[in-house]
């Protein structure tokens, strides 16, 4: 009787140790379980119930009979403002990126030559970041205005005939829209491959000037490469917030002279909700989401099937 | 045991007050409206004393900016959460939008007692109706098509104030020589339509406007009259400065006001910017009928939707605001503090100023000739989705070297694709 009282004992303690246990195991996966369903339902959801409107014919209020493709065909067919739009896209995504992480990439690596205000400078790189994107297109704004700004300035210093008038040029107005954006960024970008590049083993590059490299080759054929993970959040990042600039756009040109600087983020905007057309913006809507696919998940793919190789 | 009777007559009390919160005397009126500046919030509350010396609730549920944008988007989210509120600041052909997805209340009971359909001119009660009945009030009347003009700017050049374009065009080139802006221009494209819709008033006439800017006929659109309007849009364009693109009304008004430039095509409630500038009408600045139009009024409507509401006290609020919009305490306080004119004809001018007085007695006449035709820059006249495409290929053509040709094509299509 006691033995076996014994084994009950000490096997109901098992069991209480295995269900704690599985609480220990369990209890993160339900800690973040709602968060993680709020995510599936309003983000994947209302992704979901996006595509449906972009297949029906509301108006102003959401229907949700199906009509097929009709709204594609008539915003690659009939809107000429959707290709401006998109064109815009592609001019402004490509070139703040790339200007964004060349710029950044660059600084990163003169800050990182231990020089003696180090901390000061990065902060001021830094400061632009802390602004919100309306901040920044308002006072961008002012600084590009003709009457006002640059153009004035240089003029009253004595260069009568300098002129400035990317703003209220249609065919220039969206490269402004890049400074703004790149000015902004850049600091961020900055940080993060500072922190990659002091993140980089010194004893690699000690071997490297033992074999005779010279710095530039250095940095070209090891410290770069190795700053790969850096790349790619970077460019996630930049993509992301390129595609996003809604704000930025509004507050800068609002669209730009006529319709030049139109995004396909403000395109959605006007016609969703200011015409009344929601199955027409609800498509535009999916063709920006899938082009952010079409760039990210191949990108995504490489690079994490690459890190993989390298383990 | 002291502390917990305590705690019990406090709870008794807090909970009494929530049940005298909750017990209403009258009805109660939630209303969505986008009047949020000194002027305009002033007016508002008139309404609001009104309606609470009846006896009734006010809820005010402002959202401000974007001239009614950001209050539609909030309107459109709180209608399919299925929770509209009583009033809502909705104008034009929006009102037959929504009163077709069956959100709003019959106000014919209202509108026969008080005699609505004697007061208010036939097109604006017309734009009010959705299949004959009354579904919505006006409030107020802007008119669109005026001319601001700085009298010391003309002097100074040796200009006439034009009643022509082509009158316009001279007195332009005299501005310009001696070395001033002749026209204050704003570059957003609903300014930019404003001027575009009071050319083709002026020089299509009120039967080639309503066949463009009202019915949206393609043929009528893509024709050689519309060719010219778009050609004389162009012609101004010479005549403004380099910092036009992207500024605010107002600051155009401004330029005006300051004697930088000589004149601005702007609807009547720039003259509150003159007001405030202490300038006075006739000396300091002269308002006259934009070029050709003098006969026509284009007009812009404010007005209330009334939405079902299933309280029946609620139901005799909504009505109560209703008679007292159109009663002549309201349309005289609202309008003398905002800038219009009331829409109600037949009220005594005296507290109106003269730019009010011209614009009351042009109004009562444009009705009896037919010169009184719905703004469609200003959402009074066409679908949203037909004004967007009409804006687009106006203000890309101003922003471009597209050719009058091109765009009066583009315009023809676009309409057709936004039907």
């Amino acid at each position: 009787m006691k033995k076996s009282d014994v084994i009950m004992n000490s096997s109901s303690k098992e069991k209480q140790k295995g269900f704690l246990n599985y609480i220990e195991d369990t209890l993160p996966k339900i800690v973040v379980s709602p968060t993680f369903v709020v995510m599936i339902v309003f983000i994947y959801g209302f992704i979901l119930w996006t595509a449906w409107i972009s297949l029906t014919d509301s108006g102003i209020m959401p229907k949700y009979d199906l009509v097929g493709f009709v709204q594609y065909i008539t915003l690659f067919t009939k809107e000429p403002r959707w290709w401006v739009a998109i064109q815009n896209l592609f001019i402004f995504g490509s070139l703040f990126v790339a200007l964004c992480i060349i710029l950044g990439l660059i600084l990163a690596i003169l800050l990182d030559q231990r020089i003696r205000a180090e901390g000061f400078l990065r902060t001021i790189y830094l400061y632009p970041m802390a602004l919100s994107f309306i901040v920044t297109g308002a006072v961008w704004r002012w600084i590009l205005n003709p009457d006002l700004g640059l153009e004035r300035l240089v003029q009253q210093m004595g260069f009568t005939n300098f002129t400035f008038r990317w703003l209220v040029d249609p065919n220039m107005a969206i490269y402004t829209i890049v400074i703004a954006a790149v000015w902004q960024s850049t600091g961020f970008v900055l940080a993060l491959f500072l922190a990659g590049l002091r993140g980089i083993d010194d004893s690699i590059i000690k071997a490297a000037q033992v074999d005779g490299a010279s710095l530039p080759r250095i940095y070209w054929k090891i410290i770069i490469p190795s700053l790969r993970p850096v790349f790619l959040s970077s460019v996630i990042i930049l993509s992301h917030i390129a595609i996003k600039s809604f704000d930025l756009v509004m507050v800068l040109t609002r669209g730009g002279p006529g319709y030049a600087t139109d995004v396909p983020a403000t395109f959605m905007y006007s016609f969703a909700f200011n015409r009344g057309r929601l199955a027409f913006g609800a498509a535009s809507a999916m063709v920006m989401f899938m082009a952010v696919m079409a760039i990210i998940i191949p990108y995504l793919y490489s690079e994490l099937r690459s890190t993989r190789n390298e383990r | 045991m002291f502390w917990k009777g305590l705690k019990v007559i406090l709870m008794t009390l807090i909970l009494s007050s929530f049940f005298q919160c909750a017990a209403k005397k009258g009805g109660e009126v939630e209303v969505l409206h986008w009047w949020t500046s000194g002027g305009e919030a002033a007016s508002v509350k008139v309404l609001k004393d009104l309606l609470e010396k009846e006896g009734f609730g006010w809820k005010d549920f402002a959202v401000a900016g974007g001239g009614g944008d950001n209050a539609m988007t909030v309107l459109k989210s709180r209608a399919v959460a299925g929770n509209p509120p009583t009033a809502a600041q909705v104008k034009g052909p929006q009102i037959q939008l929504w009163a077709k997805e069956g959100f709003l209340e019959n106000l014919d009971e209202v509108a026969a007692t008080e005699k609505w359909d004697e007061k208010i001119p036939k097109v604006i009660a017309d734009i009010m109706k959705y299949e004959g009945h009354y579904v919505a009030v006006p409030v107020n009347v802007h008119r669109i098509n005026w001319m601001w003009v700085n009298p010391e700017v003309f002097k100074k050049a040796g200009a006439k104030i034009p009643t022509t374009w082509a009158e316009f065009e001279e007195s332009a080139k005299k501005i310009q020589k001696a070395g001033l802006i002749p026209v204050a221009w704003g570059g957003q494209p609903w300014q930019e339509a404003t001027v575009f819709e009071t050319i083709v008033a002026g020089v299509g006439g009120t039967d080639f406007y309503k066949k463009t800017m009202v019915e949206a006929d393609p043929a009528a659109i893509n024709s050689p009259t519309m060719i010219k309007c778009l050609e004389t849009l162009k012609m101004i364009k010479k005549y403004t400065d380099k910092g036009a693109p992207g500024r605010d009304w107002n600051l155009a008004t401004a330029m005006v006001i300051k004697g930088e430039a000589g004149m601005q095509f702007m609807g009547d409630w720039a003259k509150g910017e003159f007001t405030a500038a202490g300038k006075k009408p006739g000396t300091d600045y002269i308002a006259v009928p934009a070029p050709q139009t003098d006969k026509q009024f284009l007009f812009n409507v404010d007005s209330f939707i009334m939405f079902k509401v299933k309280n029946p006290k609620d139901k005799e609020a909504e009505k109560a605001m209703a008679r007292l919009i159109l009663q002549p305490t309201f349309q005289e306080v609202f309008n003398v503090n905002k800038g219009s004119i009331p829409v109600v004809t037949g009220m005594p001018e005296d507290p109106f100023d003269d730019v009010a007085r011209r614009s009351m007695k042009d109004f009562v006449e444009s009705a009896k000739s037919g010169g009184l035709v719905p703004s469609m820059a200003h959402e009074m006249a066409v679908m949203p989705a037909i004004r967007g495409a009409i804006l687009d290929v106006v203000t890309s053509f101003y922003n471009s070297d597209m050719s009058a040709k091109d765009a009066a094509a583009k315009m023809a299509d676009a309409v057709k694709a936004a039907k």
